[in-house]
This record gives C-alpha cells, structure tokens and sequence, in this order.
C-alpha cells in the first residue's frame, strides 16, 4: 500500500489568454521517482512553479502529505519539505561551493537568525555542508566560486543545495538540460542514487533518461496530464504517442 | 588570501592610528579645526558603513537613508528644546519632559530611528529595484517637508541647541572629549557589522543580494531578514544624526534632504562598497577633498566629480579595493 506525499487537483493557471494549465491533476506516491514529460511549451515549468508557490493557482488545490499548501508561502513550503532545482541553475555566484551548500544546510538547521557566531567556525555546519560537498563528487572544487563552475558542475552543485535542505520532495526541473553525454550519465547516476532516500518529481526533455530513471510517468499536454503510468505503459499509450512521441516509436 | 588579510589588517591598524593620534597632533599644531573636520568624517562614516550594511551586503539601493540621520538628530534636538522651554513633549496619555541627559535622549532618537526604520522598511521591502529606491526617496522626502512645515522647531531654519548632551562622567564640551567618544562608537559598530556580515545570519542576507527567489526556494523567509537588517542599519544612522547635531549644535531639514542620501550613498561608493571600512575611507576622501579644494574654488565639484567617476568605473571595489589589490572582495 503506497501512500501519497503530494497531490494537485484541478490546478488551472493562466496568463493573459494564454492558459498554461487546465485541470492539473498529479498524485506522487512517496519513495517514488516521478517524471513529468511533454512537448515544448506543455508548461512544465509552470506546473513546478504552481508546486514550489513561485506562483500562485488561480483555481485548484495542492496537498504535501494530506496538508493543503496551496496558499502556503514559498519559503514555508521549503521548511514543509519541498525542495527545488532550477532548470536555469540559480546559485550564489559569489559563494564558494561550500558556501552555497552552508547556507542550504543553514537552512535545514534553523540556524539563519544566528547573528553573532560565526557561520564558517560552524563545525556541524561545515562537517554537514563538506558531507554533500563530497557527494555532489565536487569535493576537489569545494573552495571554487560558483559562478567559476562548468555547467555540469554547476548543475552537480544545484542538486546538492536541493539535497542539502533534507526534503521530503525534490522537484528537479531538466536536470540534464545542456549536459553533454558524459554529464549526462553521471548525473542519471546520482539521481538514481537518490531513488528510495527521497521523493523526486522530476520534468526532463532526455526521454532516455526519463525512460531509464522513472517509476512512473505522467504526461503533461496544453498544460493537462493525459496519462500516468509505469514507462512501459507510457510507451504503448496511444494517445501519448499522438500527441508526443509523434508515432515515431 | 594571507597577503590579503594583512594587506586588511594594515589598513585597518594604520586608519585606526591615524584617527587616534589625531587630536594630539590638531592642538600640537594648532590647527583644531581639524579636529571639528575629523569629528564629521567619523559621523559621516558611520552613517555610511550603516548604509553598507544594507546596500553592499543586503543589495537594498536606498535613497533615503539622511532621514534616519535627521530624525535622529531631530529627537535629541526637540527632547533638548523641550528642557530649555521647561514645556513637556507630551502631556498625555503619559507625561514626557525633554531632557539634556544624553544616556535618556540617545536611546530615545535612536529608537525613534529604528521605528522609523522597521515602519518604512515594511513598506518599502515589498518593492524592489528601482521601485525600492524610489519609495526610499519618497519617505525621506516626506519627512524632510514634514520638518520644515514644523515651525515650532524652527521649520527650515533650523533648530540650534545651547550645549551639547550631558553624558555621565565625561564633558562633551570638550571637543576631545567628544571626538574620541565618536571614535569608540564608531569602532564598536565596525566590529558589529563585522560579526554580523561573517555570521549565519550574514550569509543569508548576501545571499538575498544575489538571489532573492532562490534563497526563499531554500526554506528562508528573507524579507524578514531583509526588514532586520534595514531596521539595524536604520538605527545606526539615528545615531550618527545624534552625534552630528551635538556636533555641529545644530539641526535643519537640510539633514535628511535626499542630496544628504545622495552623499551618503558616494562615500559608500568611493570608499568600496561591502567593506564596513572602505565607506569611513570614502566619508574621509569625500569631506578632505570637499575641504582642501574648497580652499582653492568654490566650483570644487568640477574636480570631485571626475575623480569620483574614474574610481567608480576602474575600481570594482572602491578606494578600499584599490589598497587591497585584487578588487578586494572580503573574505
């Protein structure tokens, strides 16, 4: 007997005329790694923008662990346990490496209000911030800026500050976008790593990874899920098949 | 790094010898004037590191920052009117009398300060941007008619007082006196803000700078931190516009007029902006070479203002910078 971590229901978006969602209904089973796939401009990252609160619905409910969180604040969703990685990487340029997984960790700590220690004397901090550090493989790196990254390594590191926060959800948002073949495979590696510690919803373009990496798949179309299944359903489906694979496979 | 923290601690032993061996050397010369200038230039840099605390570290751009100066100032200015006229500030629901008694009125303008502070900036923080800068404006201007429309305290004109703040155990009528008061106060902030920008809660803050939406994506509720922030910086300013009205013995609305902001805001500029020290660098340079040009042309702006432009388009971090080699990012 599974049991749901999130669920959205009838989540309806849109700006101006154009609407980006329509009735958005998503359930995510906890333990699960769950992708979200569709043809460009499905509204993917609306749908992830609608779950983390960096918008807000304009009709619809969402539920973390049988909790409506719909008009819960983006921070306090983070707290709740919601975790996200960007798809354009947004990290602290300024910030060593290890700075940015300290502050990740400072905010899984509740330590951000402390105004007078000094954060990189810290030692559970630092030890717990070098601990993923060491995970992400960018422990040779940890001292390098992070705006002096390569892009895989950037992307390495954008997972970590997601980790870093100890969800109970992670939402990675095209973690594989712009990789080359060979990031690509080390970070098919990490994520799959991950599977059973955390609840990973994941919108990815690379169908191979998708396919290899994914306990179920939900297919998003014109901002509506059209199906949800195990990959080797989603393969067969009709309907997916139309409206996104082009009948190719 | 290692030549980088002595090339820092240099600066910061050599600056803090300069400030201490001052006065003996303004008398010794005869010149106390200097003694009055350096006053200034270590009120001025207080009120710019506390404007750096929130520009450099916490990216809020604010044009308004002289009317926490002003309302400072105007607190201990009224409280020390009200003695003299014998009349209380407030008569009801509780009695208030003005006071000279510095250990009541400092606190008194500096709480009036962070009021003004933590009202304002619940406001303002809800902008950001361009937007941010504009309500800043907005507020200080604001205030600033609301002074001069207050003729009882002299409106425009101006509010004099008869002698400075009567401080426990120490003549602040004597310039020395006064001058290494202001000296102490100011380090004690400098090593404050120090603390504040290495500790946990610093870090959270910078990273506000950099990237608000990620930092509350992370599980901080950031406008909180933000609004912290803004308040402490805004209390400090209330305490260097008390000091400058004991200073000078004299207050008027042209304190918190937004070309004060504006000043304030090139003294943080110059001095390099995210140092705490490199903006009482900046406050020295700007009212030393204000000054020294003074001397030789009213038109000193001619040669201000190209000096001040060259700094800001060659050195990433200001005069500070420049000393520290390297664009002298801290830490």
């Amino acid at each position: 007997m599974t049991e749901t971590l999130l669920k959205a229901k009838n989540l309806c978006k849109h700006f101006g005329a154009l609407q980006v969602c329509r009735n958005f209904n998503l359930q995510i089973e906890r333990g699960e790694l769950h992708a979200l796939i569709g043809p460009n401009g499905a509204g993917k990252t609306t749908a992830l923008d609608l779950l983390t609160g960096l918008l807000a619905p304009d009709s619809g409910t969402l539920l973390l662990n049988g909790r409506d969180i719909t008009k819960t604040s983006v921070n306090k969703r983070a707290r709740l346990g919601l975790a996200r990685a960007f798809q354009v990487t947004s990290l602290f340029n300024s910030f060593s490496v290890l700075d940015n997984l300290m502050l990740a960790v400072q905010a899984q700590q509740g330590t951000g209000t402390h105004f007078w220690s000094r954060a990189a004397h810290d030692r559970k901090l630092v030890a717990s911030a070098t601990s993923f550090v060491e995970r992400m493989g960018l422990l040779d790196r940890a001292t390098v800026l992070a705006g002096n990254l390569s892009h895989g390594e950037r992307r390495q590191l954008e997972m970590g500050m997601a980790l870093a926060t100890k969800p109970a959800m992670l939402l990675l948002d095209e973690p594989m976008a712009g990789l080359g073949p060979g990031g690509t495979l080390k970070l098919s590696e990490l994520i799959s790593s991950l599977k059973g510690e955390v609840t990973i919803l994941m919108v990815e373009h690379d169908t191979h990874a998708v396919f290899a990496l994914a306990d179920r798949i939900s297919v998003l179309v014109q901002g509506e899920v059209v199906a949800t299944d195990t990959p080797k359903m989603i393969k067969e489906n009709k309907l997916v098949q139309a409206a996104y694979l082009g009948g190719a496979k | 790094m290692g030549t980088m923290c002595n090339r820092k601690n240099i600066f910061n032993g050599l600056g803090l010898l300069c400030f201490l061996l001052l006065p003996p050397f303004a008398i010794q010369s005869e010149q106390e004037y200097l003694l009055s200038l350096f006053t200034r230039i270590l009120i001025y840099g207080l009120a710019a590191a506390s404007l750096d605390l929130i520009l450099g570290f916490g990216g809020m751009v604010s044009l308004g920052h002289a009317v926490f100066m002003g309302i400072g100032g105007y607190s201990v200015g009224i409280l020390a009117f009200h003695s003299y006229e014998s009349l209380p500030l407030l008569s009801w629901p509780f009695v208030l009398n003005g006071t000279e008694n510095a250990l009541l009125a400092w606190p008194f303008a500096v709480l009036v300060a962070a009021l003004f502070g933590i009202v304002t900036g619940a406001i303002c923080l809800r902008t950001k941007g361009m937007h941010f800068i504009m309500i800043t404006l907005a507020f200080a201007q604001m205030a600033y008619y609301f002074f001069v429309s207050l003729t009882k305290y002299g409106g425009s004109d101006g509010l004099s007082l008869y002698n400075r703040s009567v401080f426990p155990a120490l003549n602040l009528g004597s310039d020395i006196s006064f001058y290494y008061l202001c000296l102490t106060i100011l380090l004690v902030f400098l090593i404050i803000a120090n603390r504040l920008v290495r500790s946990h809660f610093g870090r959270v803050l910078s990273a506000c700078r950099e990237n608000e939406q990620r930092v509350q994506v992370l599980g901080f509720a950031s406008y909180r931190y933000k609004l912290a922030c803004y308040t402490f910086s805004a209390a400090t300013a209330g305490l260097a516009g008390v000091l400058l009205v004991n200073q000078a013995e004299f207050i008027s609305p042209g304190l918190m007029h937004w070309t004060k902001s504006g000043e304030l805001m090139v003294m943080v500029l110059l001095g390099g902006m995210g140092t705490l020290s490199g903006p009482v660098l900046g406050a020295a340079t700007l009212l030393l070479m204000e000054d020294f040009l003074a001397m030789y042309t009213e038109h000193w702006m001619i040669i201000l203002g190209p000096f001040l432009i060259f700094v800001v388009l060659f050195a990433k971090r200001g005069l500070y910078g420049l000393l520290m080699g390297t664009g002298g990012n801290h830490d």
